[in-house]
């Protein structure tokens, strides 16, 4: 097996036979100063090739308001990539977080390399062996990328030496990086790669991955995935976390599905069928949504005119120059990897931060540039924000009481008091028409799923038949069925005549729905296509700020 | 001007600044947690009794201060508790630990209210001691003078050049982050909040033991709130800290100024009393002009409560 | 061991029980504080809660007391709602006070209902103007209003040191810091005949009714709720964080200066510099104790008056310095953020 061999200077290089034998010990504290093992990836000791590296059996997790894990059992080998398959609120991330020893099962046993044992704390578990690279990743922005990844080392390392052993690293998978920036300067690819780094640093046995891929362009993740392949190879273990059944069957060798907190199935990808495997992971097929191609377009209910706006936060992207026109009765869809300027062009769309130039923004035909908010709802413009608790919909508040949030305008006032028969009435016809698992409009917005408080907000925009829709991330972290519907209702609306702006992070999602596409790149817009005359890689190389007339000067887009 | 005076302005001002560097470095690195202790004149009132108490009894100042370190601690870990064990509004609790501890210590000391100690002479430094000018004031001074200059070099080791230091800071940062990579980020917090409140029950007992060697209710007179805003006019960082509470000091002693320029101005003493609190004011605007710094150096988790998973 | 377990939703029985477990263990704590000072905890308990009470006069002057807090607290509960924290309650209680001194001496010689009805007017104005600096630099810069708000405490206090030092001053005072009594146009209406009970209190009380309908059934409330729960969900509706910071600051502003006014133009009849009994900081406690609810302001200032008489009778009758009060009111406002944490938490047994 191939190792790295990296120099250390200070400290006593345990061999991997210590790593190895019993794992019963209580974990060090990780500010202890034990020495400085030498990180060797990929030497994982004897061992057949079929070794059984994890297995759990019948791990169980309650919350007080859900079951998020029942009885689940697995096996992972070493070498393998295996895949957790399941739809958002399935339970995967708890399991992966009971791994990792961030929580602890309520039931159910561990087994690490045939011996049983719980893994007490993230420290232990690092000392086991395993290593977690998060959705939303545990980094410090105000720190340097040595700084942080000495963190999540034990003892004190020298800063240094640990700068040159993550430039070995990250030249040796193909994960560029350079050790002394701030966090905070980093792209989001830049920054997955910091926290791969720190996993590979200490040598890990088993590598969890928590959806990984929602961050990076297509190109991006065909990168990644020869990066796992590559410590596949070298005989690390890999749990790949993930919803997205094509990227599953391009790299896992096994795949566990969970769905509801219960292992549906395993299966071996690669002879599998999407229709089979979605069986496994939602009870049914993937629902297809009904685009026919749109109707005769009408007036034009969006222009941007040279839409410029510099960011005053310091880790923010300015906006530049960006031109727009979308007319009654098309989706306009907008692509870019996260924090190119969807922030940003958010808050400016939506009122949220107004601009200084009236122009810049026309709403169906009336500058809106200086508005708040509330003046742009007059004008026709509907927003469903990408946050829900806390910005859609205030999380202790009814659901009833959330709808005056933004359509109060529709008869809810009656001289500046509240009409509260009004608003229940409002709130019971949303719940209805768009399907709200709730408890009425009187339970609070923080006691819905996901899906069906997105249906909510969503609903609420919809039903006051605005002229233009603004979505921002409409069906992220939304279970397939909500997913569907709401994205069906998207289009209907687009066939009643409204015209729709989406911005989304997932490609499938904008070429499920868009007329017509766009990218957004350090604050730049890209020329629109519509979609027929266009494809996902095609988008995806744009996502990196490559498209055709864009000043390359700028070098590489955050990717 | 005179030389003399020139000396006695500058002695009075390093010794007036002394009790806020004192209870702002505390703050600091509390706040570099992510916990904000609004306690702080709380914690100094206790800190002046205790200190001021315990002096009148056993005759020897450092216990004075001791004692006084201790209630400030004592103080500080019933504001703990509330906001790290049992997740109360940090604003809240704050505010209710000044209210109670300046009670309570007015309670406590209704006993001691025409009690006087004797006054600690200063510490001179050899040789240092006879330079011109800024030897006395600077060189010749109380002790606990001294102790804050190393308090202030402790704690700026501490945070930038030591490992638990720049374990704080990421706390404070992301302490979500930091329990992912397994940190005990409510024990940290416990430890960086009951440091705020040693310090703060050591300011409160320098003013009593030392500074005015006696107990009057409401004698801390605001010093905590300005500590407290004294950390956000240094942007979190430690030297500024030292430079801001001199600043302070300065203006709390105006009335040498008046008096030495030999104006014949009439400047009632309420104005002049009243001068450090339109200071902090007047500071407090200025810094918050400037977003941009406050982003990049207030730590992010300032005031959130943490809420562990289950 | 004994956790803390997340509640699936927070508990109403909580929210109306968190204030009752604080008061109860606020006399609990009470109890354990009289027996260490050497008190009989029982006879204290009686002198201190029983006592104040036991007649008319008693109960007039409890009323009495909880006029200014109820006045303070729920000017403070519109701004609490939306997280703008007035903590300078005090010293825009102050000026009130100050403001109105200034239009009773004015017009010392004058009669006529005037005189009383303008200095309802100065005190509000006075408490507004002084809450109106923290509200301008926060909207303005960004500044933190509780820092602002009390610096300007302190600087109140200075003001009226010097105002009843000087300008305000009792001429034929012996020169004694405080100024002359009020003539009978510039005092507060007697509600009741042997008591010091004025008309202060119905107005307190019509304060709470219009706050309560201003809090619950207007849409500035729910702006204002909107804010002071989800900040960003306000900004996304479209609410002007900027007025709704004015409109707490002012809100606590006017209330605590007319609380200041009905002190001097009730039971002191003049102005001195112990106008504030620390009722701008009771009025925080009160707010809070009533979890920000018109009807809990009523019982938390009654409560809190309450207190204000213990510490009396305590001072008279048990030898104890009347700042036994602030202890426990500052007890009180302890175990309510402690106890506030069942709401959202209970206990459970979790295996290691």
């Amino acid at each position: 097996m191939i190792s790295i061999l990296v120099e250390l200077s200070a400290g006593v290089s345990s061999s991997e036979a210590d790593r190895d034998e019993s794992v019963q010990q209580k974990p060090d504290e990780p500010v202890s100063s034990a020495p400085i093992k030498k990180p060797v990836v990929g030497a994982s000791g004897a061992g057949s090739k079929n070794e059984i590296r994890l297995e759990l059996n019948g791990i169980t997790k309650i919350y007080p308001s859900v079951i998020a894990n029942q009885d689940v059992s697995l096996k992972v080998r070493r070498g393998e990539i295996h895949a957790v398959l399941g739809e958002n609120g399935a339970g995967k991330s708890t399991l992966m977080k009971m791994i990792y020893g961030v929580t602890k099962p309520d039931a159910g046993e561990m087994k690490w390399q045939g011996e049983t044992l719980q893994v007490e704390n993230p420290a232990h578990a690092r000392n086991l062996g395993i290593g977690m690279v998060f959705q939303h990743f545990s980094l410090f922005e105000t720190l340097t990328v040595v700084e942080n990844v000495a963190l999540a080392l034990p003892g004190n390392p020298d800063l240094k030496q640990l700068a040159d052993q993550i430039t070995e690293v990250s030249n040796k998978y193909g994960l560029p990086v350079d050790p002394q920036r701030l966090v905070h300067a980093l792209s989001v690819g830049e920054r997955q790669r910091v926290e791969i780094i720190r996993c590979l640093l200490q040598s890990p046995k088993l590598l969890i991955m928590d959806e990984p891929t929602s961050v990076l362009t297509p190109q991006a993740v065909r990168k990644l995935f020869d990066t796992l392949r590559q410590l596949a190879d070298e005989g690390c273990s890999i749990l790949y976390i993930s919803h997205k059944l094509d990227e599953i069957q391009e790299l896992c060798h096994v795949a566990t599905v969970l769905r509801n907190g219960r292992v549906t199935g395993d299966c071996i990808p690669s002879e599998e069928t999407p229709h089979s495997m979605a069986s496994l992971m939602i009870g049914k097929d993937l629902p297809v949504c009904q685009h026919e191609a749109p109707a005769e377009l009408g007036d034009v209910r969006l222009r941007l005119n040279g839409l410029t706006v510099e960011s005053d936060d310091p880790f923010g992207t300015s906006l530049q120059n960006i031109d727009l026109e979308i007319s009654s009765g098309e989706i306009f869809g907008i692509a870019g990897v996260s924090g190119n300027g969807q922030q940003e062009l958010l808050y400016a769309l939506s009122g949220e931060e107004p601009l200084k130039e009236n122009e810049a923004i026309v709403i169906c035909g009336k500058a809106a540039g200086k508005k708040m908010p509330d003046a742009r709802r007059v004008l026709g413009m509907g927003f469903v924000p990408e946050e829900r608790l806390g910005r859609g919909a205030v999380p202790q508040m009814s659901l009833a009481e959330n709808v005056l949030l933004t359509a109060h305008a529709g008869g809810m006032l009656n001289k500046g008091m509240i009409q509260v028969k009004v608003m229940n009435q409002f709130a019971k016809r949303c719940i209805e028409k768009f399907n709200v698992k709730c408890g009425g409009e009187n339970s609070a917005a923080n006691s819905l799923s996901g899906g069906n408080l997105q249906k909510f907000i969503m609903g609420r925009e919809i039903l006051q038949t605005p002229k233009l829709l603004i979505a921002a991330q409409p069906t992220w972290g939304v279970d397939v069925g909500a997913a569907a519907f709401i994205r069906q209702e998207l289009i209907d609306l687009r066939n009643e005549g409204t015209a729709i702006l989406v911005i989304s992070e997932e490609l499938e999602e904008l070429f499920e729905i868009s007329d017509r596409i766009a990218v957004i790149a350090n604050g730049k817009l890209s020329p629109s296509k519509n979609l027929a005359d266009t494809n996902i890689d095609e988008i995806g190389v744009w996502m990196s700020g490559m498209w055709p007339g864009a000043e390359n000067s700028e070098g590489q887009a955050n990717a | 001007m005179s030389i003399d005076l020139i000396e006695s302005i500058l002695f009075a001002t390093i010794i007036a600044g002394t009790p806020l560097i004192i209870v702002a470095l505390g703050q600091l690195i509390a706040e570099k947690s992510g916990v904000l202790n609004l306690g702080a004149e709380g914690m100094m009132a206790m800190g002046a009794i205790a200190g001021f108490a315990v002096t009148f009894h056993t005759g020897n100042p450092w216990l004075g201060v001791l004692a006084g370190m201790v209630a400030g601690a004592l103080m500080s870990l019933l504001f703990a508790i509330v906001v790290l064990t049992l997740m109360g509004n940090q604003v809240a609790s704050g505010l209710a630990l000044s209210i109670f501890g300046v009670g309570l210590s007015a309670f406590v000391g209704k006993p001691y209210e025409s009690e006087i100690l004797e006054t600690v002479g200063t510490l001179p430094i050899p040789l240092l001691a006879d330079l011109p000018i800024i030897g006395g004031p600077i060189f010749n001074q109380q002790p606990l003078v001294y102790l804050s200059w190393a308090i202030l070099a402790g704690v700026a080791w501490f945070l930038y050049k030591s490992r638990p230091g720049l374990l704080l800071r990421a706390v404070g940062e992301s302490p979500s982050s930091a329990h992912s990579i397994g940190y005990p980020v409510i024990r940290i917090r416990y430890m960086a909040t009951l440091f705020g409140g040693a310090m703060a029950g050591i300011g409160g007992s320098f003013l009593s033991v030392f500074y005015t060697p006696l107990w009057v209710e409401g004698m801390v007179a605001g010093r905590g709130w300005i500590a407290i805003a004294l950390v956000v006019f240094a942007t979190w960082r430690p030297f500024r800290v030292m430079v801001g509470a001199y600043l302070f000091g300065g203006v709390m002693v105006a009335q040498l100024f008046v008096q030495g320029s030999g104006l014949e101005i009439n400047i009632p003493s309420q104005f002049l009393s009243s001068l450090p609190y339109l200071a902090t004011i007047i500071v407090l605007v200025i810094i918050s002009r400037d977003q941009n710094t406050v982003r990049l150096n207030a730590p992010v988790s300032l005031g959130q409560p943490y809420r562990p998973d289950a | 061991m004994l956790r803390l377990e997340a509640r699936a939703e927070p508990s109403q029985l909580m929210s109306y029980a968190s204030p009752l477990l604080a008061i109860v263990l606020m006399l609990i704590g009470g109890l354990i504080l009289f027996s260490a000072l050497g008190k009989d905890p029982v006879e204290g308990f009686r002198i201190f809660f029983i006592s104040p009470l036991s007649d008319i006069y008693g109960v007039s002057e409890l009323f009495l007391k909880a006029t200014p807090l109820m006045l303070v607290a729920i000017g403070l509960a519109v701004g609490f709602r939306a997280n703008v924290w007035n903590i300078g309650a005090e010293g825009q209680y102050i000026m009130g006070g100050v403001a109105a001194s200034a239009v009773a001496l004015y017009f010392y010689e004058s009669e006529g209902p005037h005189v009383l009805f303008l200095m309802v007017l100065a005190g509000s104005v006075g408490g507004m103007l002084w809450a109106s600096v923290p509200a301008f630099l926060k909207t303005r810069f960004n500044t933190n209003e509780i820092l602002v708000s009390l610096m300007l405490v302190y600087v109140a206090q200075l003001a009226v040191s010097w105002l009843v030092h000087g300008p305000m001053m009792d001429p034929d005072g012996f020169n004694f810091p405080q100024s002359r009594m009020f003539e009978e146009s510039a005092l507060l209406p007697m509600l009741v005949e042997g008591t010091r009970l004025n008309a202060a209190f119905l107005f307190a009380l019509s304060a709470l009714v219009v706050g309560y309908v201003f809090m619950y059934r207007s849409f500035f409330g729910f702006q204002m709720q909107v804010a002071g729960n989800a900040k960003d969900a306000a900004r996304y509706a479209g609410f002007s964080a900027k007025r709704m910071v004015w409109i707490g600051l002012l809100s606590g502003g006017g209330m605590a200066g007319i609380a200041g006014m009905s002190e001097v133009a009730g039971p002191m009849g003049q102005i001195t510099e112990h106008v504030s009994n620390n009722y701008g900081f009771a009025g925080i406690i009160v707010a809070f104790v009533a979890r920000l609810n018109p009807v809990g302001i009523f019982f938390a200032s009654l409560l809190m008056a309450l207190l204000y008489l213990g510490g009396e009778q305590a001072q008279q009758y048990m030898n104890l310095p009347s700042s036994i009060s602030n202890v426990f009111q500052g007890m009180l406002l302890m175990f309510l953020l402690g106890s506030d944490v069942f709401i959202n938490y209970r206990l459970a047994w979790k295996r290691g």
